[in-house]
């Protein structure tokens, strides 16, 4: 008994000791970010005792965060909302009808959606330049679409299977059309899987860097991520204002974790095992 | 009488056979838009690079073909050696994080007060941007940084070393910072396999007298083994090829080219020095390790599903 007790605090032990390192860069980031420069020279890890907004202001007004983070969030809402509308009219084809050729299109996008975007990155990037469309925001929206897509394909695919068939069987049978059985019948039973999957994707596109990185170079095209990444080597020796925008460029997904966590993690796990 | 019986049946007939002529048609134009994307995101590209591969020179303007010749550059550059051997490097992120994150998932099976708090809190590196987490970490890092201030108050202030300007800990420093995201990724995914459980096969082992290690050991983790290795290989895919976010942020390759890796490199190659043959051979190579983990993951989710 003794023992089991001794055992059961020692395991309580270790789960706050990794909540705690899981949890302090991001206090980092807060307290940091409301620390003047001086004061978080002299002591990097205390706490802000006389707090400023001073850097949240300057990277709200005086740099160009704002439009950064516009830029994020319309690549998000256009890529996402295109995503989910692709996605879900073709797994609805794919799970509802007789089409040929659907299991081959099924392990096809199942293994696209393990493929590295990095191996992608340098030939579209040339076909955006022969286009016109290099840092513009519709070349990042593809692509994101695409890299989206084969995951919430899949995420679809799965749900409607869970479907009862008859429900669909019969709405056909009164001669509705697919487009208004998918209106009618789908979409209203598919709303929470469907907000599910809308959060998992804007919060990779939200977070992506790379294509991003190397398809908008104009300083007022960037994405918030891209920008962020600006502001390492360029006010190298105030941290605390490159926190400050990095706290900006949290504090969205931090919002939507809190407001929408068991979203979370049925979203993130729907690529495991069934 | 036989005519009554009839007629509907004649009129059935015919509605149905116009909709299986609709049937035939209509889900093709549902899956088009996603195949045209696919496409242009996908195969476009792929056959693209393995095309570059073959070339020297920038696209739309003078490319020779030259055979292997890339191929043969870039085997034989050290720079690239090393950045393979970082990523293989790296693969030792994969046993360390799944065993940390089944350790805490038992734990927390284990009934634990909160436990679901606490799962929330693990879980929430996982969520945030690569990019503001390697921003975060590099000043954490950095030779006056917070962990080496947390060094010298333990009194172990002699060991702290540069972790990101040193060519020795720059690595296993990237891939301290990757388990930091990675880890509650695994935690939520073996807490759920562990809650699908069903009750009984522990409860009997329990009433037979096993100890709660035994228990772990030889009921619950054979159980969800499938789950395990389908997040080995995920996890082994992403730290082969998607870690491109913390190496940029976190070290820009540096101190040299100590902390390159393949998707670096491709980076480093196609867009800051214009060799666009040698990164599209590199991206090639990296297409054919995920062509083989893809395999591997086909495979063991299938497994993962039926188990």
């Amino acid at each position: 008994m003794m023992r089991r007790r001794g055992s059961v605090a020692a395991g309580q032990a270790v789960l706050v000791a990794i909540a705690v390192v899981s949890l302090y860069p991001v206090w980092f980031v807060v307290q940091t970010a409301l620390k003047t420069n001086q004061r978080y020279t002299l002591s990097p890890t205390g706490l802000p005792t006389q707090p400023t907004l001073e850097n949240l202001r300057q990277v709200l007004f005086d740099l160009p965060v704002p439009r950064w983070a516009l830029n994020s969030a319309i690549v998000t809402v256009v890529s996402v909302g295109a995503t989910t509308l692709i996605a879900m009219l073709a797994a609805y084809a794919i799970v509802f009808s007789a089409m040929r050729g659907r299991d081959v299109l099924l392990n096809a996008n199942l293994a696209l959606m393990v493929i590295p975007p990095v191996a992608l990155l340098l030939p579209m990037f040339v076909l955006m330049v022969n286009l016109g469309l290099i840092n513009t925001l519709p070349s990042v929206i593809v692509f994101y679409c695409g890299l989206m897509l084969p995951f919430s394909i899949f995420f679809f695919v799965n749900f409607f299977r869970q479907f009862p068939r008859e429900l669909i069987e019969a709405a056909t049978i009164d001669a509705a059309s697919p487009f208004t059985i998918l209106r009618l019948i789908v979409l209203p039973i598919s709303a929470t899987a469907t907000f599910t999957l809308i959060i998992v994707n804007a919060i990779w596109a939200w977070n992506e860097l790379l294509i991003a990185l190397v398809f908008l170079q104009d300083e007022n095209r960037r994405t918030l991520m891209a920008g962020l990444t600006l502001f390492q080597g360029r006010y190298a020796t105030n941290q605390p204002l490159v926190l400050a925008g990095v706290l900006i460029s949290i504090l969205p997904v931090l919002l939507v974790y809190l407001a929408g966590q068991r979203f979370f993690v049925r979203g993130m796990t729907a690529g495991i095992g069934k | 009488m036989g005519q009554r019986i009839a007629l509907p049946r004649t009129r059935a007939l015919t509605a149905s056979g116009a909709r299986r002529r609709r049937r035939a048609l209509w889900p093709y134009g549902f899956v088009a838009p996603a195949i045209a994307v696919l496409a242009l995101v996908f195969v476009y590209p792929i056959v693209q690079v393995v095309r570059y591969s073959f070339y020297a020179g920038s696209p739309g303007e003078a490319m020779t073909y030259v055979g292997l010749a890339n191929y043969r550059n870039v085997v034989a550059d050290p720079v690239f050696r090393h950045s393979v051997l970082n990523n293989v490097k790296l693969l030792a992120t994969v046993p360390v994080m799944t065993a940390l994150a089944l350790a805490v998932a038992l734990l927390l099976n284990g009934g634990i007060r909160g436990w679901r708090q606490f799962r929330a809190i693990v879980f929430l590196p996982y969520i945030l941007p690569a990019a503001a987490v390697g921003l975060t970490f590099s000043y954490l890092l950095q030779r006056n940084g917070v962990i080496n201030a947390f060094l010298h108050d333990v009194g172990l202030g002699s060991l702290a070393p540069d972790w990101l300007g040193s060519t020795r800990w720059v690595v296993p420093s990237i891939g301290g910072v990757i388990i930091w995201q990675q880890l509650g990724f695994g935690v939520v995914v073996f807490t759920a396999a562990l809650l699908a459980l069903p009750g009984e096969v522990s409860e009997a082992a329990r009433l037979d007298g096993a100890t709660s290690w035994q228990l772990q050991r030889l009921i619950l983790i054979p159980q969800i083994r499938g789950i395990v290795e389908f997040f080995v290989v995920l996890e082994a895919i992403t730290v082969l090829s998607q870690v491109f976010n913390y190496v940029y942020v976190l070290t820009g390759g540096g101190p040299g080219n100590a902390s390159s890796v393949m998707e670096f490199y491709i980076w480093k190659n196609g867009f800051s020095l214009g060799s666009v043959g040698v990164a599209s051979t590199v991206a090639v190579m990296l297409l054919g390790v995920a062509g083989v983990l893809i395999f591997v993951y086909m495979r063991v989710r299938a497994r993962a599903a039926s188990a």
